[in-house]
């Protein structure tokens, strides 16, 4: 049935696009005429305040800091938000956790081993620190992909606050410099602010179903 | 036996009454039009989404060249739709994903129903299912489809949810609930969504988080989700669901079971196209740079294995149950035509709806489609066929012959679209296909040719010789007996449509052809 | 330069000012305006009703009648260099249109295979009138006076089809004493679209409306357009109004305050 519905579909393709025969036409040329790329390095000074700036208006928390306050950065932040309890990926640094005072539950992964936190258990924590694969400076886009400083999907959805570390070697100009950084076939999420909603008037309010806090923490230099 | 056109062979979608309304186009926008609330809402609505777009596109300097590259893409993969296919069915199969093919609705709903039943056990039946919005499946009519197997599909997104506590239909492809106001919102929610706190204010923060709690124990137990996807790459078998809320977030990612019904012509070559794609949706549709959520997989996804990243695959990451279904009802009928095919370029952005003076007035509910606006004029009669004047179009005429005429042709769709779809040359196309074919309807014994026709051959024999256009014009300037001050205030059928609201000018003393004949007759 | 009057069948019919103001300003500004007896429509109607079979006689027409036109005056032609009509909407109907409705009754056997080239080649050398006077002859100071308050209407097909930009504002701005008043929502469509403005009376009239009061807004003695079957429309709806706004075809503000002197 379902095989027959395969061939079908496929044959009235052919026939919709008049082909006969089963070879395939060359892909056609595409005009890639637009920019690729904003012409800057990854981590240079003019993306990362784009990117601040990018964040801040889609209401994202933004603490910058030097690579050796990241704990005490991280710290001050979970304090102020009130946190006691944080979950985290299995690949966090630990030095990012190091000066806070917070009880850290990580979520176990194979081949490492360990527990997965169950949703229960991560709809309980006040929150969620991980890293990130690559920022987009342009578009205020935080790229996680589910390695073991990303965490599973799932780690960084159910709690209600989502700290990210973002490296300042991390950040990009725009989308097309992304996506060659990325691995395709990994479970990938795009975050740009907090999670938001425009159907009521098609007005912008923060804060629905995802994270309705995110912070970032950019590491410059 | 129904006679659509289209071509021969290639059959239109099933028949569940999510593309064809019950009433013609110029009778539902009356109703509609009759609604000041309606039109205050759709007013403001859309003149605030046209100023957000109109900000992030003026902010990329390469806007018309990404619009260049997309349609090129969408060309390319309707060229090569079916090798595309085939390839993105491989590396969906090769990633522990199952591909299923639909060439109907009905098919679709019965595979997604198997499916459902088959994640639930005899003890233990999966009963409902969480949904991500989701144009195709409201094409087919998923939701009744499941509602007729005793299986609940709840909306998560909150448009939807409004939509659907309210027993709504949706009227934009977008924000279904464009329709309604802060205030109805409020209501609805009081009146429908259980534990709600009878406290709730019309404040669109208040609202939104009304939805999340009422939402998040459905999210946390959900076995199954259904979603629908923007872009699939048929290099890399990667899904890409672009949204806001979160929600599709979790039901992408918490239940066990997630199956994505997607229309056909939905394929992106490579992974290098989404750095097109990405750059052009959510501008063109919240009129965001980025919107805050999306989310790829591909097939039944794993997170990178080893401490430190890396090639290998680690721990599941979401459903491990991943089922494609692909979807034509009606598309490979569209693809056929030449001139018509664009339309299955469509990225479901709504700029379209947004910008057209129709839409912005009438609202979706006219166009008696899940696809309304100026794509849904042009995409829902080559999905769900016209009928023309043939014996067997409904009494009253069918409501998707109208669609092609619900268009003043202002062009403004075109502009706005992101992958360049010539809405209005499309329009024009279907309308000349239409004629075309009741003309051939009509020449059945027993139909007579329409007044409509009788009068455009008249006036196109006329308007081929000169001499007979100007012993027209001197029976046009008897008109002047009608006019009274220079205007003419009520004509006869059908020219009363135009004097119900508007006055016509009186025919002048003299034309331009006799002035001229008088004043420069011996210059050429 | 001698130039061409196609004069639109509207404007030949019911508002014959547009284009004699286009003949008295051409004049004016030192060039010679034939007239081709032979014209008649460009059959826009009938291509944007559906009516493609009925329009082709209509465009077969028009291209013979402006072919000859032209064409040099030693092979017959009249040797003008150019075509000129008062209205965006039916030069968007030559340039666009005649060539696909050319290459579609080709297909289906009705219509010559070389009409579609011979369709283009005229519409390479059709313009509005405003895109003739800035890009062909140069002027944006045409030298008239119009001391009055004027608001304009960018029409749907000047805009998008022609892309005529602000070529209109910028011959406005450049017309002694009159006093420019912006349109708001200027670019939204006046409800018009031919047939559409029947078939869908009630959608265009609320079209209409919206536009109307757009006009009121700007508290303008004139509002102008480069169409005389848009201005008929919004003029059909002020006038039922019973609003004091006139509508007058930019040609006639452009042939200046006085011009029917010159008739
Ligand atoms: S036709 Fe174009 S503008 Fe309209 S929804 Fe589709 S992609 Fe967007």
């Amino acid at each position: 049935m379902t095989t027959s519905a395969r061939d079908e579909v496929l044959d009235r393709i052919r026939t919709a696009l008049g082909r006969s025969g089963a070879a395939a036409p060359e892909p056609s040329p595409v005009p890639r005429e637009y920019r690729t790329s904003l012409g800057r390095a990854p981590g240079d000074p003019v993306l990362l305040d784009l990117l601040v700036d990018r964040l801040v208006d889609y209401k994202a928390e933004v603490h910058r800091c030097p690579p050796g306050a990241v704990g005490a950065t991280v710290a001050a932040a979970l304090a102020a938000h009130g946190a006691r309890r944080i979950a985290a990926p299995a690949g966090l640094p630990a030095a990012w956790l190091a000066g806070a005072d917070v009880e850290t539950v990580t979520d176990g992964a194979a081949p490492d081993g360990g527990e997965a936190l169950s949703v229960a258990t991560l709809d309980a924590v006040d929150g969620v620190l991980t890293g990130c694969a690559v920022a987009v400076a342009q578009t205020g886009t935080i790229v996680l992909d589910s390695s073991p400083v990303c965490g599973r999907r799932a780690l960084t959805l159910v709690p209600d606050y989502h700290l990210i570390v973002v490296e300042a070697a991390q950040v990009v100009g725009s989308v097309p410099e992304a996506l060659p950084r990325l691995d395709a076939v990994r479970p990938l999420t795009w975050v740009s602010g907090p999670s938001a909603t425009s159907d009521i008037e098609l007005d912008r309010v923060e804060g629905v179903h995802g994270p309705r806090t995110l912070v970032v923490v950019l590491v410059e230099g | 036996m129904t006679t659509f056109l289209g071509m021969p062979g290639l059959p239109v979608a099933t028949e569940r009454g999510t593309l064809r309304g019950a009433d013609t186009f110029p009778v539902a926008a009356r109703k509609a039009l009759a609604d000041t609330q309606l039109r205050k809402n759709l007013g403001h609505a859309t003149s605030t989404i046209r100023a957000k777009r109109a900000r992030v596109v003026g902010e990329l300097d390469d806007w018309e060249e990404l619009r260049a590259a997309g349609a090129a893409i969408k060309a390319d993969v309707m060229a090569r739709l079916p090798e595309l296919l085939v390839q993105l069915e491989e590396n969906v199969t090769a990633r522990g994903g199952h591909v299923h093919w639909a060439r109907d609705a009905d098919e679709a709903n019965r595979i997604v129903l198997d499916l459902v039943r088959a994640a639930g056990t005899p003890d233990d039946p999966v009963t409902s299912v969480v949904k991500v919005k989701s144009m195709a499946t409201q094409e087919i009519g998923l939701n009744e489809a499941l509602a007729e197997a005793g299986i609940a599909a709840v909306e998560t997104d909150l448009a939807e949810l409004i939509v659907q506590l309210s027993d709504d239909t949706p009227s934009h492809i977008l924000v279904p609930a464009i329709h309604r106001n802060r205030a109805e919102i409020r209501q609805i929610f009081l009146d429908h969504m259980p534990d709600v706190d009878p406290g709730l204010t019309d404040e669109p923060r208040v609202l939104a988080m009304a939805a999340r709690a009422y939402l998040r124990r459905t999210f946390l137990a959900a076995r199954v989700a259904v979603s629908g996807a923007n872009f699939a790459i048929a290099e890399t078998g990667t899904l890409a669901v672009v949204e806001s809320e979160g929600n599709g977030r979790m039901c992408l990612t918490l239940p066990q079971t997630l199956v994505t019904v997607m229309g056909i012509e939905k394929l992106l070559p490579t992974w290098r196209d989404l750095e097109v794609f990405l750059q052009l949706l959510p501008r063109s549709s919240t009129g965001e740079r980025m919107n805050p959520y999306t989310s790829m997989w591909t097939g039944a996804p794993k997170t990178s294995g080893g401490t430190s990243g890396g090639t290998a695959d680690g721990a599941p990451d979401g459903p491990q149950e991943f089922h494609l279904v692909l979807l034509d009802n009606g598309r490979t009928a569209t693809l056929a035509d030449e001139a018509g095919r664009q339309a299955l370029h469509c990225i479901r952005c709504s700029a379209c709806l947004n910008v057209c003076p129709v839409y912005e007035r009438t609202g979706g509910h006219a166009y008696g489609s899940v696809y309304p606006g100026p794509i849904g004029a042009v995409l829902t009669p080559q999905l769900a066929g016209m009928h023309g004047h043939g014996a067997d179009a409904p009494a009253g005429g069918d409501p998707v012959d109208t669609l092609p005429y619900a268009s003043s042709l202002c062009g403004a769709c075109f502009d706005a679209c992101p992958v360049r779809i010539d809405i209005p040359s499309m329009l024009v196309h279907l309308r000349a296909k239409h004629v075309e074919t009741a003309q051939a309807q009509r020449r059945v014994p027993g139909l007579p040719a329409s007044a409509e026709n009788a009068a455009m051959s008249a006036a196109a024999w006329v308007m081929r010789d000169a001499g007979r256009f100007s012993l027209a014009e001197k029976g046009l300037q008897l008109g002047r007996v009608l006019a009274r001050d220079g205007r003419i205030r009520s004509l006869p059928p059908p020219l009363s449509a135009w004097t119900t609201s508007r006055d016509a000018p009186a025919p002048p003393p003299e034309t331009f052809r006799q002035w001229w004949a008088r004043t420069r007759g011996d210059r050429s | 330069m001698r130039i061409a009057l196609f004069a639109t069948c509207l404007a030949d019919a019911m508002f014959p000012r547009a284009a004699q103001a286009t003949v008295v300003l051409l004049e004016r500004l030192g060039h010679e305006v034939v007239f081709p007896s032979g014209q008649t429509c460009c059959g826009q109607m009938h291509v944007n009703t559906g009516y493609q079979r009925e329009a082709l006689p209509v465009v077969e027409h028009h291209v013979d009648v402006f072919e000859a036109a032209l064409r040099p005056r030693a092979e017959g032609g009249d040797g003008v260099e150019a075509v000129v009509a008062p209205s965006g909407s039916c030069v968007g109907s030559v340039r666009h249109q005649h060539a696909l409705v050319a290459r579609r009754m080709a297909e289906q056997g009705r219509a010559d295979a070389g009409l579609a080239d011979r369709a283009e080649a005229v519409a390479a050398r059709t313009y509005e009138l405003s895109e003739l006077l800035v890009d062909v002859l140069g002027v944006t100071d045409v030298g008239a006076r119009y001391p009055h308050r004027v608001t304009y209407h960018p029409t749907c097909h000047s805009l998008r089809m022609l892309r005529v930009d602000d070529k209109p504002l910028r011959l406005l701005r450049a017309v002694h004493g009159l006093d420019l008043v912006e349109l708001p929502d200027a670019e939204q469509c006046c409800g018009f679209g031919g047939t559409f403005s029947v078939k869908n009376a009630d959608t265009s009239t609320a079209m209409l409306a919206d536009k109307i009061r757009a006009v009121q807004t700007t508290r303008s003695e004139v509002v102008t357009a480069g169409d005389s079957s848009c201005l008929m429309h919004i003029g059909g709806g002020l006038s039922r109004l019973r609003v004091g706004t006139k509508t007058v075809h930019l040609a006639e503000i452009l042939a200046g305050e006085g011009w029917e002197a010159a008739l």
